[in-house]
Formats: structure tokens, sequence, C-alpha cells
């Protein structure tokens, strides 16, 4: 902080960082989802047959079950802070804006219980 | 001070049904499209967690996973399944790029109008012959 007053009438009022912060996070989390596919993609070009047992041993790697873990948390903030957007841009009323963002959380954390449940019983 | 108040400009948003009678430029169409297919998206995890569940859970699953896309499953037809995934390999590409666009700009400030525009063709052609090409395969195709 600055030596400058911040109280009173002088009190700083904006500038909080809030947004620099969803920019930021929207940014990183992409280009950790962006690695992944490309990690997914290389496995999946890797030469011969793939049935079963090579798309299930993608993931049955420790390395691989904590990639994808760090994707799913990635995607769920991801989604969070675009899906809030839409809801702020459109939806004025407090009340229903409110209500939207509650389904949004409940829908992302309980997809992404969802799937760390199937990725860690492999 | 003068007497007479001269009108003050008024800039209203426009409204939902102005929507169809607005230019908007190719960079535009993007904007909304990433905002489209994120949505999308966002409404059908539960379908891409199921496909990922059914596919990598055990060979039973991997069974019922391929036959979905072949005899459907359930109440839902094949052809309902390959479309949703259709719907979602467009959604996934168009957003993969046009983010893609975004890191781009913020990494380099290309942000003239001529780059913007160019760069947002670019992710349009390039998201749609994408789909189309991922899409033939989908549907047996080759």
């Amino acid at each position: 902080m600055s030596a400058q007053p911040n109280f009173g009438a002088k009190r700083i009022v904006v500038g909080a960082h809030y947004g620099m912060r969803d920019w930021l996070s929207q940014r990183v989390t992409a280009v950790l989802m962006a690695l992944f596919t490309v990690v997914l993609l290389v496995q999946l070009l890797l030469p011969g047959p793939l049935g079963y047992d090579r798309w299930a041993g993608i993931f049955a790697a420790q390395w691989m079950k904590v990639l994808t873990f760090v994707v799913i948390v990635s995607l769920a903030w991801h989604a969070w802070v675009g899906v809030r957007d839409i809801w702020m841009d459109y939806v004025k009323p407090v009340g229903v804006r409110l209500a939207l963002q509650v389904f949004t959380i409940v829908w992302l954390v309980g997809c992404a219980g969802w799937s760390v449940q199937v990725l860690w019983r492999l | 001070m003068s007497t007479t108040r001269r009108p003050r400009p008024v800039h209203r948003n426009i409204h939902v049904s102005q929507i169809i009678s607005y230019r908007l430029p190719p960079a535009g169409i993007v904007s909304i499209l990433h905002r489209i297919s994120g949505a999308m998206m966002f409404l059908l995890l539960p379908f891409v967690i199921w496909l990922f569940d059914t596919s990598v859970t055990s060979e039973v699953s991997y069974e019922r996973f391929t036959s979905a896309f072949i005899a459907g499953i359930g109440f839902v037809p094949a052809w309902l399944v390959k479309l949703t995934v259709l719907a979602l390999i467009w959604g996934y590409l168009h957003h993969f790029i046009a983010g893609v666009r975004h890191l781009w700009m913020d990494a380099t400030h290309s942000v003239t109008k001529e780059q913007g525009h160019s760069s947002a063709i670019v992710t349009l052609v390039l998201s749609v012959l994408l789909t189309l090409a991922l899409g033939a395969k989908l549907f047996g195709l080759y």
C-alpha cells in the first residue's frame, strides 16, 4: 500500500482486481486444458489398435490420473468464470441471478465429483 | 450558460428482437459462438462424463458405450447420440481455437482491426473444416 490515505472520502473503491483474478485464472486453466488435450491426443495417435484396453490404460497411469484431476478442477473453475459472466450479462434480477449461480456451482461441483469417482476407481 | 438545452445523445443496448437486423463482423460471430459453445458444453457436462464413465470403467460398460453409437441407449436413438457428440466436437474445436486466438492476442498485443478480422475468419473456417472431417468419421463416411 502506498502512503496515500485510503480512508474516508479518499478511500479507493475501485481497482480491487477481482476482474484481473478472473481473467488470469480463466487463461491459466485454459492453457492447462489445452496441454491436457495435446497429451491425450499424442497417446491416442500412437500406433496400434485402439480398444478398451488401451483407452482405459491411458487413464490407469498414476501421472495421467493426477493430470486429469488437475484438468477437472481447471474445467470447473474455468466454466464457473464463464457461466457467471453469462448470468451477469443477461440476468438482471438479483434473486434469479443468485439462484442461477447456485445452480451453476451445484452443477459443476457435482460433475467434478462424479468424474473424480470414475477416474479413481480405475 | 445557455438556457436552451441541447438534447443529449442516448445510447441504448440493443433489444433481443433487433439482433437479426444487426450486421455482426466475423470477430463478433466468433465471440458469440465462443459463448454459445461454452454454455452448450457446460450443459452437456453430465453426458460427457457418462461417455467417459462407460468408455473407461469396464469392458462390459465399454460395450454399452460403443452400442450407444450403433443401437442407441435407452429411449435415445443412435443418430441423436451421434448428433450430440458432433455438436460437442464442434463446440470443443470452436472454443479451443477461439481461446488460442484470445491467448495469441494477449501475448502479442495483435489487436488491430485487420488482424482481428483475419484471425476470426481463420477460427471459423478451421473449426468448421475440422468438425466436418471428424463428423464424417463419426458418421462412418470413411
